[in-house]
């Protein structure tokens, strides 16, 4: 396909398999969530649906840093073999622990918590300093570092900051912090940085100015706007005139969309480059592979 | 354009910094908090003017509006400080520990032409809207039962040096949790007349609940209320409610609504009898700005078009939070009163001593006897 963005990366596969469906999030149904949580609470059953994905054609595995992930990770490096062509693209870090964290240790404490307990003396000192002079980066690595060290081995080419402190920094006007991450990023995991947000437009503008090119960007993007704030028209606007690499989530809208409807209408849109879905059987990732294969054939 | 100041920096206060310093009608004056080292962060890489203290900042930097975010036990003289100088005030919930100072700052608020606002975001969940819409239109007749539950993980260990885990700085599931809810509940069906059956139970903590129950009395209605905040088989915090009306029934939490209706219900526009399931997707509109839940925003937002249309009245209000204060309040009184419960000693209905006991009769009653 053609992109009309200055980027030199290689491409991304088109569709990414996301991981929400195992860890009970689901934005319609409390029920099914917690349905998929009790299905998926053993990791057999985790694998034997990315093995579905992967047997596919589908060997992105976007995921968070959940603990459960860890496991998953374990499983792959010991089978080289059979997933010879697996990618993680992780998605940092996983808020909900900080969230806890913050509420019962407090804010210092929360990233005391997690800076790593048998660190190098380098990254002692690393943090300590940075923890006292007040510069977030000594403190965002290593916190980064700690977050992927489940995926030691593993080809990460492309690392997410995941939405909730992407638009968190964004409200905050932090976008310093934007560049950090992308420095560290590219700099020790030689990783394309990605940043997940539900206010695309917005978070462009901020990228644009924390000096980030050509950013690879996930957001919502579906047929009936859902959690897509700046509006579907500022989204299309986007995507049609701005040098990103844009990346669509819940394109089904948690199922309000029927999936031939929303898979026809994304892949009729300009610049996009991947599309991340979830899925928990063979016969639904097989059906979106094929409606991306006869909507989306050029890529 | 309102010039906004925001006190109190915990994952509350954060995400409304963050969600107002994006409102396009706001401009952000200062922010306050008791520690220096996320103000000096905050101060070094966003530019915000920073202050430690309260009194200083709103004399200072003169804020129309306040946007609170502390300790509960913190909240009753912060507003007091932010009304006494014609500022405008946003709170998190719950609005104060004594009832009584709620009604007296929702009293000063009016006096002085104020915009209030407390932060039950429930009330602007598009499930949680569509139940209160149903409810006026009387698709469901008179309620007759409710349960108002809320769970989630908040409490997992013995440990606590937070405000939260005392009862006097507005710690405790009752005030923490049990408050959305319960919030719901006054909101749907108004003042309760009465509660009983409170219980408060400590699960992992020392010194204040983990779990509420309680039974709430309307003149024709009652509702139960049961909350825990030490259940980690929930992801995240849940809230539910659930109605039963003399047409039907009505369940919600925040991604869907399911409402069934008997043949009896007088239908609203797009609704059929028996089942009606509404979800998040096409009840909600996208916000200006999204962080965690577009019900944050809304209300945010809620707050500002009011200050902008000098609206002292609205949907959470302090008068309306002094309501739900106000029940907490009597949960907590309630939950003390041993006394005031039917022992097995105290019950008259045993089967060797008394023929014909309350609950027979009450039973006997109903079936039309004497």
């Amino acid at each position: 396909m053609t992109m009309e963005t200055t980027t030199t990366q290689r491409t991304m596969d088109r569709l990414l398999f996301g991981d929400n469906q195992f860890f009970g999030v689901n934005h319609m149904s409390e029920e099914k969530a917690r349905a998929q949580q009790m299905r998926f609470q053993d990791t057999d059953a985790i694998m034997r649906v990315l093995d579905d994905a992967y047997d596919a054609g589908v060997h992105t595995f976007m995921c968070t840093t959940h603990d459960r992930i860890a496991e998953i990770a374990d499983r792959v490096r010991a089978n080289p073999d059979r997933y010879a062509d697996m990618k993680f693209f992780p998605c940092m870090p996983y808020a909900h622990k900080y969230a806890n964290a913050v509420t019962e240790d407090g804010f210092l404490g929360a990233i005391r918590k997690f800076l790593p307990e048998e660190g190098l003396l380098d990254s002692i000192a690393r943090g300590t300093s940075s923890l006292a002079r007040k510069d977030i980066e000594g403190v965002t690595t290593l916190l980064i570092d700690a977050e992927l060290k489940m995926f030691a081995g593993l080809s990460t080419p492309v690392i997410w900051l995941q939405n909730v402190v992407v638009d968190l920094l964004s409200g905050l006007g932090f976008t310093d912090a934007f560049r950090i991450f992308a420095d560290h990023v590219r700099k020790r995991y030689n990783a394309e940085p990605g940043f997940i947000t539900m206010n695309l437009p917005r978070v462009l503008d901020d990228l644009d100015r924390a000096g980030v090119e050509n950013p690879i960007v996930c957001s919502n993007i579906n047929k009936i706007g859902f959690r897509m704030s700046g509006g579907v028209d500022g989204y299309l606007e986007a995507m049609e005139k701005r040098p990103f690499r844009a990346v669509a989530m819940s394109v089904f809208a948690s199922g309000a969309i029927p999936p031939r409807e929303a898979i026809e209408w994304v892949c009729g849109l300009p610049n996009l480059e991947s599309i991340v879905f979830g899925a928990s059987s063979k016969a639904n990732i097989q059906s979106t592979v094929s409606l991306v294969d006869e909507y989306w054939p050029e890529r | 354009m309102i010039d906004v100041a925001v006190v109190g920096l915990g994952k509350m206060g954060l995400s409304h910094l963050s969600m107002i310093k994006a409102h396009p009608d706001v401009n952000l004056v200062g922010v306050c908090d008791a520690t220096g080292y996320l103000l000096d962060i905050l101060a070094k890489y966003t530019g915000v003017k920073t202050y430690k203290d309260l009194g200083r900042m709103l004399d200072e930097a003169k804020p129309q509006a306040v946007i609170i975010a502390t300790p509960t036990h913190l909240h009753a003289g912060m507003i007091r400080d932010a009304l006494q100088r014609g500022i405008h005030v946003f709170c998190e919930k719950p609005l104060v520990i004594d009832p009584q100072d709620g009604v007296e700052l929702s009293e000063l608020a009016a006096e002085r032409g104020l915009v209030t606002q407390v932060g039950y975001h429930n009330r602007f969940v598009g499930a949680f809207r569509e139940v209160k819409r149903l409810l006026d239109l009387g698709a469901i007749g008179t309620v007759g039962t409710a349960l108002a539950e809320a769970y989630g993980p908040v409490v997992l260990k013995p440990s606590g040096r937070t405000w939260r885990s005392q009862r006097a700085t507005g710690g405790g599931c009752l005030y923490d949790y049990a408050a959305h809810p319960l919030n719901l509940l006054t909101w749907y069906l108004g003042s309760p007349e009465a509660v009983s059956g409170s219980q408060l139970t400590s699960i992992f903590s020392t010194q204040i609940d983990d779990a509420v129950a309680s039974t709430l009395h309307y003149p024709d209605a009652s509702a139960q209320i049961i909350s825990n905040w030490s259940d980690e088989s929930q992801r995240k915090m849940t809230t539910k409610i659930t109605l039963w009306g003399t047409h039907g029934r009505i369940y919600a939490d925040r991604q869907e609504i399911q409402v069934y209706l008997r043949d009896t219900a007088p239908l609203p526009e797009g609704y059929k009898v028996g089942w009606n399931v509404r979800y998040t997707t096409e009840l909600t509109d996208a916000p200006w700005f999204y962080l965690r839940g577009e019900e944050y925003s809304a209300q945010l937002d809620a707050f500002i078009r009011r200050i902008e249309a000098g609206q002292t009245e609205g949907l959470n209000d302090f008068a309306s939070a002094a309501a739900t204060d106000r029940v907490i309040a009597m949960i907590g009184e309630d939950a003390a009163r041993e006394e005031s419960r039917l022992t097995v000693q105290s019950a008259s209905g045993t089967v060797e001593s008394a023929p014909r006991g309350r609950f027979s009769a009450a039973l006997s009653a109903l079936r039309g006897g004497k």
